[in-house]
């Protein structure tokens, strides 16, 4: 009796995953059909009677509100050149949107046990936490040429001496700006310290033109200054002990809380700022900037794509655009411990998941060889890791960004990712309270100590 | 609601048992018909209740053990359960009182306590503004929209309009009303004003008020509706006898019409009660309940804590305390306030 169940249970099961499989196989978007024939470069998995695997990838690459996904349709052609390669491998792609997919799909997925093989992985506390559970692939032995070559980049997705993922997408931020607006205030020079941007600040203000945009409705934009003013004050020890045992007794987060709020009380952010939104809309920090009616934004190399989203899509305004739009690194405090080299920065990359087939890190390892981060650079237009890659950018301020980011003594992950969403997410509030008049610099901290007690 | 549902269903299912049990084929002693019939109606339970009944166990029973599992936990939501540490009431603590460690207890005080206690004074505060504006102000509408005059049907679909929106649809519409640069900042700049300094949705004065506004904008539609319903059923000869008998209008309305339709307010009030406790979405559209919990409810609070900072254990616990502040309130107002509506029903059907 218990034979018969279990052999039904195993029937039911084959024929449902048989049934998945198909599904799979035959949807329209997003799978790369076998192809017929394929070019095989020698290695096991390639022998054409190798076993069939599929791969189940997870990427943050959606369409965009007027349907173009270059990202999405680059990663698909990524996939299809791949399996022309490797016959045996299918590759059933999912593109979900960015929040969805960190916040609820992946999370859910590793619960669940049924996780996908390869997907989207941030870097950080949080890789660090699903490392800890045993979610992930350690890649550090089978990717380990891919690790050398792709250098410090790298940093984010270790834990201890272990690589749990790659990155395929690296940048720093600094400050965006219209030259236009600049110009019309008698800016001439792109200010390198607080000073010279609390001078520019007030050029601005009286020349009728808000100074800066911040979303500080989605919080992070706002908590972005505040990480700044942190990697200014502090050592990078101090920085250390904060992401890696949560230790916030270095004078130098308190430091950074009132440099903030000295730069706040010289009101260089637009009305109500509390109320507004990073890229969502004319009216959000993004769109201000982008349509001329603030000068500048503290933002990640991405604000450009956001930008360019706010015009109406022909050559010539986007080059329009790039022509006025132009960066500087975040300027230097006149005190602190920290590296004033140093930046803030960020990434994309790939985990897979600990029960993937092999095969997961030999593509992971194609993405993120020289000639796909090339592709990467020249179709999506974003920023490679791979420094082989660094020539195919060709937007003069990403070029500009990706210098910034070659000459950093270090670059430091954007703090909520590095400290994961419990103690990230109560700095972020801690900050933006302070924004809204409610916290002050022991606040934040307190705010982030507690959270770490529950950790 | 769910109580008001269960009873009901309760009631119905009390009557229909008497019913069978009082009817006349026990008369006839044949045991086979009894036998199939016994059969017959258990078949039907099954096939009725059953697929609703596993819905409810899957989709809500399981949720809410496990929810109140989880309480006892200190867990990321990442790492695997079995690997939790077991941590007793603690997550409850840290919410009422800022927990029992010593060393902990001011820091968790200000960080999780006080924004627990100030989202659930937020859902008092809008229970009580619900029965000192809402209330009357509805009952002023249905009141007035009871009398016949021209166009009043279209009177009754505009007022009733933003109940059937969606709380999304209506949320991001009022953003957009809200914005910095959006309709309400520059109307208050064309009359010679200035908005509230932080943002309308954002100011630490004004947000709640805002947003308690679109709130009742948004329900007030239910409550005139219903009334409305209420006072279609009240007898049009007792309010022709009061006239004819000299009352004025004012004085039929408040001596007929409200008191007749006290059961309908008294249903309305507790849909109203548990709304105000469970209020979620529209607060969450209107960005998550303010960036510093200016309009924060119990539910924003636990689904921001909980979810976005993996506080899975505490954000569990808040659900359980939450649950408990519902189940409490909805059964001491069906047992005070109900209870004369209900044993009247029950006399009635008897």
């Amino acid at each position: 009796m218990t034979n018969s169940r279990r052999g039904g249970a195993i029937t039911a099961l084959f024929v449902s995953t048989a049934l998945v499989l198909a599904a799979c196989s035959s949807s329209d978007s997003g799978t790369t059909e076998e192809p017929t024939t394929g070019a095989t470069n020698g290695t096991a998995s390639d022998a054409p009677n190798a076993e069939p695997v599929t791969l189940t990838w997870w990427h943050n690459g959606v369409a965009g509100d007027a349907g173009e996904n270059a990202l999405g349709d680059y990663w698909d052609k990524v996939a299809a050149d791949y399996t022309a390669m490797h016959p045996n491998v299918t590759i059933d792609i999912s593109q979900i949107q960015n929040e969805d997919l960190q916040k609820t799909r992946i999370p859910t997925a590793l619960q669940s046990g049924d996780a996908p093989d390869l997907f989207q992985q941030w870097g950080g506390g949080e890789m660090a936490a699903q490392a800890a559970a045993g979610y992930l692939m350690d890649l550090t032995e089978s990717n380990a040429d891919d690790i050398t070559r792709l250098g410090g980049g790298v940093a984010p997705w270790q834990a201890g001496d272990n690589t749990y993922g790659l990155p395929f997408q690296f940048g720093v931020e600094g400050i965006w700006y219209r030259k236009s607006l600049f110009e019309k205030a008698g800016i001439i020079e792109e200010p390198t310290t607080m000073a010279e941007l609390n001078t520019d600040v007030q050029k601005l203000k009286d020349a009728g033109i808000v100074p800066i945009a911040v979303g500080a409705g989605d919080k992070w934009p706002a908590a972005h200054w505040w990480y700044n003013f942190a990697l200014r004050s502090c050592s990078q020890e101090a920085l250390n002990a904060g992401t890696g045992s949560y230790d916030f007794s270095d004078p130098c987060w308190i430091d950074a809380g009132d440099q903030l709020n000295d730069f706040i009380g010289t009101d260089p952010f637009q009305p109500q700022f509390t109320s507004t939104v990073a890229q969502t809309g004319a009216t959000s920090s993004a769109g201000l900037v982008a349509t001329g009616q603030a000068a500048m934004e503290l933002m990640g190399q991405w604000n450009v794509f956001v930008y360019e989203g706010f015009t109406d899509g022909s050559d010539q305004a986007i080059a329009d655009l790039h022509e006025d739009l132009g960066w500087f690194p975040m300027p230097a405090t006149s005190s602190g411990a920290g590296d004033p080299t140093a930046a803030l920065g960020g990434g994309d990359g790939f985990s897979c998941y600990v029960d993937a087939p092999p095969e997961c890190a030999d593509f992971l390892a194609y993405i993120v060889s020289d000639d796909v981060q090339k592709g990467f650079a020249a179709a999506v237009g974003g920023l490679p890791v791979a420094p082989a890659a660094a020539e195919a950018v060709t937007n003069p301020v990403l070029v500009e960004l990706a210098q910034v980011a070659g000459n950093a003594g270090y670059v430091q992950l954007w703090l909520d990712t590095a400290f994961g969403p419990n103690v990230g997410g109560a700095m972020n509030d801690g900050i933006v309270g302070m924004f809204g008049g409610q916290n002050s610099s022991q606040d934040i901290v307190d705010g982030m100590t507690a959270a770490a007690a529950t950790a | 609601m769910t109580a008001l549902e269960t009873s009901g269903v309760g009631q119905g299912s009390a009557v229909d048992a008497n019913a069978s049990a009082a009817g006349p084929r026990p008369v006839t002693p044949v045991t086979n018909h009894k036998r199939r019939d016994n059969i017959r109606k258990w078949g039907e339970i099954t096939l009725f209740v059953g697929p609703a009944l596993v819905l409810f166990l899957t989709f809500v029973v399981y949720p809410v053990i496990s929810a109140a599992r989880y309480s006892f936990y200190k867990w990321n939501g990442v790492s695997q359960f079995s690997d939790a540490e077991f941590i007793g009431f603690e997550n409850y603590a840290r919410a009422l009182f800022g927990g029992t460690d010593p060393d902990l207890k001011q820091a968790f005080t200000t960080q999780y306590s006080q924004p627990f206690w100030e989202a659930l004074g937020h859902n008092f505060a809008i229970i009580g503004l619900s029965m000192a504006v809402q209330l009357p102000l509805a009952l002023l509408i249905a009141l007035t929209l009871n009398r016949k005059f021209p166009g009043r049907p279209s009177v009754r679909v505009i007022m009733f309009a933003p109940y059937v929106l969606s709380e999304v649809i209506a949320g991001v519409m009022w953003l957009i009303i809200f914005d910095p640069n959006g309709i309400a900042t520059d109307f208050m700049h064309s009359i010679g004003l200035n908005p509230p300094a932080g943002g309308w949705l954002e100011d630490q004065t004004w947000a709640f008020w805002v947003v308690f506004f679109i709130i009742t904008w948004k329900y007030i539609g239910l409550a005139i509706i219903l009334f409305l319903a209420g006072l279609s059923g009240v007898p049009e000869d007792l309010q022709e006898a009061a006239s004819i008998d000299g009352a004025s209008w004012w004085q039929v309305q408040w001596r007929i019409n409200i008191p007749l339709i006290g059961p309908t307010i008294r249903i309305w009030a507790f849909l109203s009660l548990i709304g105000s406790i469970q209020l979620f979405d529209m607060v969450w559209v209107l960005n998550q309940g303010g960036t510093t919990g200016q309009y924060s409810t119990i539910a924003t609070y636990m689904m921001q804590i909980g979810f976005f900072r993996s506080d899975w254990g505490y954000g569990s616990a808040i659900a359980v305390i939450m649950f408990f502040i519902s189940f409490a309130v909805a059964v001491a107002y069906m047992l005070v306030v109900l209870r004369n509506d209900n044993t009247d029903r029950i006399r009635k059907a008897r």
